[in-house]
């Protein structure tokens, strides 16, 4: 993965091969990706959309005292991000804070609560235990939410101070708005150095295996 | 055409209210039976929260428990602390130093009243006061402050340790606390003015939910709840533990057992803690914050350096924990939904063979059928709010 | 608590109007414990709340512990209080295991599959018997839901109990997890060394 020093050199560089036609594969795709994408219809949506999010009111255990609970208080005030409109109805919200463990008879529920949710609608995994199982590694909490719902958020902590849940929601506000923060790979040139349990991008699933899920799901006749 | 009115009226409907309900201190799902607005059966369904935190404590020196059994009932943390130290030291019979226990009071009436503001702020958002979320948070987050000057963590401070408490104190955590005890009381007269005369709040919680004291005591219900309902019972002037003896303060107790009784009791509760951690202050003898044998408890950094048996003793403790004879044991301390007991049973190893936590939300929550059944279901949301039970105690 | 002769005391009581019925006393850290034989828990529980002096009216706790390897292995755990005394009694009525092979001694031979497999229907109620004891739902209504736990976490059956089914664990659930032969359960930790194992 290179590292692209955007550069007026750089871009100018990019316009000239674009219009000459040597811009191909991968990389005239990554071009018209972003031209089509920031335009300025978009980042206005995407303005709009962060700084009016609709939490769910979605408490599990001991995170739900921080938030959704602490953070609408007058200390940590969550109304200046405009995010004080929590929605009770999941048909209502736009993002769900999963604060707590998700023990394996609350996994199903907090599935159908996501899935009732209507796009575009973004979930935040906060502390440790919706991250990854926290300190719970035994038969009756889910080791992170992750393997049951796709996750945008992660916030560390056992529980995260309010602050923390703060500033991870700015951080999924820049992601909303079309340009989420650079992680520290990126920052210091270490791309590469990622480490993926099982396999990671390059062990997707096979094309049979993909197909059996699909099958199993019933979205396909097998 | 009157036959099919009345079908509709006496028809019986069964409604699920949960896991996911605004309404609910937790995820607790309840099924009720409803006919028109009258509930008629209530079947409380819980485990949604349920953490195996029992079976993990198992695996773990029992230093390492802690931190577990703190997470059960997330509001009053201290408590459980308490509960489960305190079973260690009675298990390996282990004194602690005066300052520990005044120390561990201190805090334990604290994060009553943490409690407690957390109950008031939920409980009169779910009845419509919603105001008091925000004033009840605000002196919260300032008592977490003192939580975070003292042990370095808002919540889940795990600041008590077998023998004692972690650390001792930091300077100007006296005076801190001072203030915060001084503007106490006239908070909690601010929320009574606030709530008392709300004709909405009296009438959704006046004559709601009346228990008899004889049925709760076979319900094995304990706490603010049993006060409220005429019965003077409260773990710490029965049984003397930690400072609690040297302390003077009332136990307010109710009269009918409605959810206003409960309510008054409560506040009430909140300003007698300001007066023991008043005096807990006051009286606070100096000493060493954790007791002195090497075996269950670390000696101080500076001698590791000195000493070749404080440092094999460090080792010993750090690496496999300190070993518990045989025996089982059953410590009860009064938090604030009730009593809270640990059971600990030893076998000799460094890990405990069971930790069994009573907790008094679970027990209490027998008690909702008889509290909402009869009444209507807006009265079954009051009675939740004033029965607090916190799920992660309920299914730990 | 009451203190080492009063506990005998006790004991002589109950064993002139129920012979039998106490099985061993102890005293230790402060501590009484009465342990009393399974068939007659309810004579005794009942005796110590109604017998005038006596009065342990409360229920503090029902529990239950698993002592394997001793056997009998399952320990079920009453903490009765007397208000008007301030005293704590402690109950207990040891169970064997009924699925597993003989008794004493034996129990551990059985087991050996349950602890290194996940849990299967075979560990469930299928196999052999759960061990059971009377409900005291009728004498002490605070322990419906102790009792239901017991039940969730230990296999316990509890007779006579109305709703003797699972509280904390989805319903679905195979397998007693608070049995110290039944395994913590999560997963691995997945590091770079160990990441292939993974299945």
């Amino acid at each position: 993965m290179e590292i692209e020093r955007r550069t007026i050199r750089s871009k100018q560089l990019r316009a000239r091969d674009m219009l000459r036609g040597d811009l191909e594969g991968e990389e005239l795709e990554r071009y018209v990706e972003e031209r089509v994408v920031m335009t300025s219809f978009d980042k206005m949506l995407g303005w709009a959309r962060s700084n009016s999010m609709f939490p769910l009111t979605f408490g599990l255990a001991c995170c739900a005292i921080e938030a959704p609970i602490s953070i609408v208080t007058a200390r940590y005030d969550l109304a200046r991000f405009g995010a004080e409109a929590l929605r009770a109805s999941p048909r209502q919200a736009d993002m769900i804070i999963l604060s707590g463990r998700v023990s394996i008879k609350m996994a199903p529920v907090v599935r159908r609560l996501y899935d009732q949710m209507l796009e575009p609608k973004w979930a935040i995994s906060m502390g440790a235990c919706s991250s990854s199982g926290g300190m719970f590694s035994n038969y009756a909490v889910v080791q992170g939410a992750d393997k049951f719902m796709p996750i945008d958020l992660h916030i560390p902590g056992c529980p995260p101070r309010p602050e923390a849940v703060l500033y991870g929601f700015n951080k999924l506000q820049r992601k909303v708005q079309g340009h989420p923060d650079p992680g520290w790979r990126q920052r210091y040139r270490a791309a590469g150095t990622e480490e993926w349990a099982r396999g990671g991008p390059a062990s997707l699933p096979s094309a049979e295996a993909l197909e059996a899920y699909e099958a199993a799901r019933g979205l396909i006749d097998a | 055409m009157a036959e099919l009115l009345e079908d509709r009226t006496t028809e019986v409907m069964t409604v699920n209210i949960g896991p996911h309900h605004p309404a609910t201190h937790g995820v607790l799902r309840l099924i009720v039976d409803l006919e028109g607005e009258v509930v008629r059966d209530l079947k409380p369904v819980i485990g949604y929260v349920h953490t195996g935190i029992e079976k993990s404590c198992e695996d773990k020196s029992y230093w390492k428990v802690i931190p577990f059994v703190e997470r059960m009932d997330y509001v009053s943390y201290f408590f459980q602390m308490e509960a489960f130290c305190g079973a260690v030291e009675r298990l390996v019979e282990l004194e602690i130093p005066a300052r520990a226990k005044y120390l561990r009071v201190i805090f334990l009436e604290l994060n009553r009243i943490h409690s407690h503001l957390v109950w008031l702020g939920t409980t009169a958002l779910d009845l419509g006061a919603i105001s008091m979320l925000w004033y009840c948070f605000r002196e919260r987050d300032k008592i977490l402050d003192l939580f975070e000057m003292a042990a370095g963590q808002r919540m889940h401070t795990r600041y008590f340790q077998v023998g004692g408490v972690v650390e001792d104190i930091p300077l100007g955590f006296e005076a801190k606390l001072r203030e915060f005890i001084a503007d106490m009381p006239v908070r909690v007269d601010q929320y009574l003015d606030l709530l008392d005369r709300n004709e909405i709040f009296l009438r959704r919680t006046k004559g709601v939910g009346v228990v008899s004291r004889e049925r709760l005591l076979e319900l094995g219900v304990t706490g603010p709840l049993l006060r409220a309902a005429g019965e003077p019972w409260d773990l710490r002037k029965a049984f003397d533990y930690l400072a609690y003896p040297d302390l003077d303060f009332k136990i307010p107790v109710g009269t009918v057992g409605d959810g206003y009784d409960r309510y008054r009791v409560r506040l009430a509760e909140m300003v007698e803690s300001v007066r023991i951690i008043e005096q807990a202050l006051d009286g606070l003898p100096e000493g060493p914050h954790i007791a002195d044998d090497r075996k269950y408890v670390l000696p101080p950094r500076s001698e590791l350096s000195t000493s070749m048996e404080s440092l094999i003793h460090h080792f010993k403790l750090v690496t496999e924990g300190f070993r518990v004879g045989p025996g089982e044991i059953y410590y009860a301390i009064e938090s604030p939904r009730g009593e809270l007991g640990c059971f600990v049973l030893a076998d000799g190893s460094a890990k405990p063979a069971r930790v069994h936590f009573r907790d008094p939300s679970f027990v209490n929550l027998q008690a909702f059928k008889d509290m909402a059944v009869g009444s209507y279901v807006a009265d079954m949301i009051a009675n939740l709010g004033m029965l607090d039970p916190i799920l992660g105690g309920v299914d730990r | 608590m009451p203190d080492a002769p009063g506990l005998e005391l006790i004991r002589g009581e109950i064993e002139g109007d129920h012979p039998g019925a106490i099985l061993d006393t102890a005293f230790d850290r402060g501590g009484a414990t009465l342990v009393v034989d399974p068939a007659q828990i309810l004579d005794v529980l009942s005796w110590l709340r109604d017998a005038p002096g006596q009065g342990y009216t409360f229920l503090s706790s029902l529990h239950a512990a698993d002592y394997l390897p001793a056997q009998p292995r399952f320990g079920v755990h009453y903490e009765l209080l007397n208000r008007d005394r301030v005293e704590r009694l402690r109950v207990k009525a040891m169970l064997g295991d009924p699925s597993s092979a003989g008794g004493a001694g034996d129990g551990g031979v059985e087991d050996d599959p349950a602890r290194s497999a996940p849990p299967s229907p075979a560990t469930g109620p299928a196999a052999g018997g759960l061990p059971s004891i009377d409900s005291c739902v009728d004498l002490f209504p605070t322990a419906e839901f102790q009792e239901r736990e017991a039940y969730d976490f230990f296999g316990i059956v509890f007779k006579g109990h109305p709703d003797l089914t699972r509280i904390l664990l989805p319903d679905d659930y195979v397998g007693w997890p608070q049995r110290r032969d039944f395994p913590v359960g999560g997963e691995p930790v997945t590091f770079t060394y160990n990441e292939g194992d993974r299945g």
